[in-house]
C-alpha cells in the first residue's frame, strides 16, 4: 500500500440541539406522515437467536436531573459475537438481528428502554475476546460532540475480569459505572455525565 | 439492513486516525450554557479500535421514500408546497483521505422559513408552516454525493442569554462505515454575520474549523428561476495505515 497522508480534517461536530428527536425520530414526536417508521426502532424480531433482554435507565446531568431531550444510539453484536455490518470480518451475523438501535429518551421522565438480545463475546484479533457489551453513543442539547461509552453486564464476572476496557482503567472503582445490574428481569444502566458517579466515556 | 454498495477494502477495514481535540469542540464551553452541567469533567479513556468501533450500520436505499430529500413537498398537503426561499443543498461525504463515502446515510433537520421547529417545546412567536415538516434524508451515490431541496431556514432567539440568536442553520447527521465515524454537526450560510457571535458555533475554537461548516452559494448548480444551490461537504474520519501493525 502506498503511503497516503491525510488531505482533509474531519468536519467539526456541533451539538444535536434540543430538537434532535424531531429530526431523527419524527414518528416518536408525533409526525407520522413523512417516514413509514423511525429508523432503529427494533434490534430484534421474532426469529432472532439469543436470550431476550430489556435495557433501561436514565441519563443524568451534573446537577442530578435526568436529561429529557437526548437520543441514544446503540451498536452491539449478535448472540454469537458478530455485527450486522458488511465489514465484520466474520461476515455471518444473524440475519434477524440488526445490531443498531436508536432510542429517544422519554420527554417527560428521561427514561430510555429497548429490547434486544444479550450479545456474545466479540473477538479481538485471534488472541482474546471482549466481554459482552453494548456500545452507546449519546447526543443532546449541551453535548458538543457525541459521547461514546460501553455497557457491560454485572452478571458476566469472568468475562469482565479479562476485558481490556474494564481492566485498563486507572481508577478501577470507576469500572462499576459501566456495569448494568439485573433488577428483576431488566438490566438497569444509568449514565452520569458529570459528578461523583461520572460514567467512563471512551475516546475511540 | 441489507447492503447494496460495492466497497473497496481500503475504505472499510482498519482503525481510525484519532480525533483532533483542538479542532473538535471541547465538551465544556461555558458560553454555551447547557454544556456546563452536561460536560464530563474526567478524561475520556482512550482505547484501541476493535471491531466494535470499526463496524457500524449500513443502510439500504430501500429505506428511502420518494420525497425524503424534498422538504418542500414531503410534508405538504397535496398540490401545495412549503413557504419561503427554495434552495438546493448538496455536497460530498468523503473521508480524511478524500475518498468518497458511497452508500452512507445523511439525515438533516431544520426550522421553517420563519425560524420555527415543528416540535412542541419550540415556543417562539412565529407560526408553523402547515406545509413544512423540516426533516429529510438521503443515501450518498457512488461518488459520495448527496442532495436535497428545502426552504432556507430562519434564525431564532434562544434562552442562552438575554438576547441570543441562532444563525440560520441545518442540522446534519452522517453515518460512515463505522460507529467511530458517527457525526452530528450543523451547516451555516457563508456571509451570515450571526455565525460569528453564536456560542454554539464558537464552541469550536479554531476559525478554520468553523469555516468548514459554512455552505457556499453554488451558482453553477442552481436551478434557474427556481432554487439557488448551496454546496456543503462533510469529512468523516479516515483510516490509519495498517502495515506496521501485527496481523494474524
Amino acid at each position: 500500500m502506498a503511503f497516503q497522508h491525510t488531505q482533509l480534517k474531519e468536519s467539526p461536530s456541533q451539538t444535536a440541539g434540543p430538537f434532535v428527536q424531531m429530526g431523527l425520530t419524527p414518528n416518536f414526536t408525533g409526525i407520522h406522515s413523512v417516514y413509514e417508521n423511525d429508523l432503529g426502532g427494533a434490534l430484534i424480531n421474532d426469529k432472532t437467536e439469543g436470550e431476550r433482554i430489556v435495557v433501561t435507565g436514565q441519563i443524568f446531568d451534573g446537577v442530578g436531573s435526568p436529561i429529557n431531550d437526548a437520543i441514544i444510539e446503540v451498536w452491539q453484536a449478535d448472540a454469537k459475537g458478530r455485527y450486522n455490518s458488511p465489514f465484520d470480518p466474520s461476515g455471518k451475523c444473524d440475519k434477524n438481528f440488526f445490531s443498531w438501535g436508536r432510542i429517544p429518551v422519554d420527554p417527560e421522565t428521561g427514561i430510555y428502554s429497548f429490547s434486544t438480545i444479550k450479545p456474545g463475546r466479540v473477538p479481538i484479533g485471534s488472541e482474546a475476546r471482549m466481554a459482552p457489551h453494548i456500545t452507546f453513543w449519546i447526543v443532546a442539547r449541551g453535548i458538543n460532540l457525541g459521547l461514546h461509552t460501553r455497557m457491560y453486564f454485572a452478571d458476566e464476572g469472568d468475562a469482565n475480569a479479562e476485558d481490556a476496557v474494564l481492566t485498563e482503567l486507572e481508577h478501577q472503582h470507576r469500572a462499576s459505572t459501566l456495569l448494568a445490574e439485573l433488577e428483576g428481569d431488566i438490566y438497569k444502566f444509568n449514565i452520569y455525565l458529570q459528578g461523583a458517579r461520572e460514567t467512563v466515556f471512551l475516546d475511540i | 439492513m441489507t447492503h447494496d454498495a460495492d466497497y473497496n477494502s481500503q475504505e472499510t477495514q482498519g482503525p481510525f486516525i484519532a480525533r483532533d481535540p483542538n479542532w473538535q469542540p471541547k465538551a465544556y464551553t461555558a458560553d454555551y450554557k447547557y454544556t456546563i452541567a452536561r460536560a464530563p469533567k474526567l478524561p475520556a479513556l482512550s482505547v484501541a479500535n476493535t471491531v466494535s468501533e470499526m463496524t457500524g450500520p449500513v443502510f439500504s436505499k430501500e429505506i428511502l421514500g420518494k420525497q425524503d430529500n424534498d422538504l418542500i413537498h414531503n410534508y405538504a398537503r397535496s398540490g401545495e408546497a412549503a413557504t419561503g426561499e427554495p434552495i438546493i443543498v448538496h455536497g460530498k461525504v468523503v473521508d480524511e483521505h478524500k475518498r468518497p463515502m458511497k452508500g452512507v446515510l445523511v439525515e438533516f433537520w431544520q426550522t421553517n422559513a420563519s425560524g420555527r421547529y415543528r416540535h412542541k417545546t419550540h415556543n417562539i412567536a412565529v407560526p408553523l408552516d402547515p406545509n413544512f415538516g423540516g426533516f429529510g434524508r438521503f443515501i450518498t451515490d457512488n461518488e459520495g454525493h448527496y442532495w436535497f431541496r428545502t426552504i432556507r431556514p430562519g434564525g431564532y432567539p434562544w434562552p442562552n442569554g438575554p438576547n441570543a440568536w441562532r444563525p440560520p442553520h441545518i442540522h446534519f447527521s452522517v453515518f460512515g462505515y463505522a460507529f467511530a465515524q458517527r457525526l452530528i454537526s450543523q451547516m451555516y450560510f457563508s456571509g451570515d454575520p450571526l455565525v460569528w457571535q453564536c456560542p454554539i458555533v464558537r464552541s469550536i475554537s479554531d476559525t478554520d474549523a468553523i469555516e468548514t461548516l459554512l455552505a457556499k452559494p453554488d451558482i453553477e448548480n442552481s436551478a434557474p428561476m427556481d432554487a439557488l444551490a448551496y454546496r456543503f461537504d462533510v469529512v468523516l474520519r479516515g483510516r490509519r495505515m495498517t502495515f506496521f501493525e501485527n496481523h494474524e
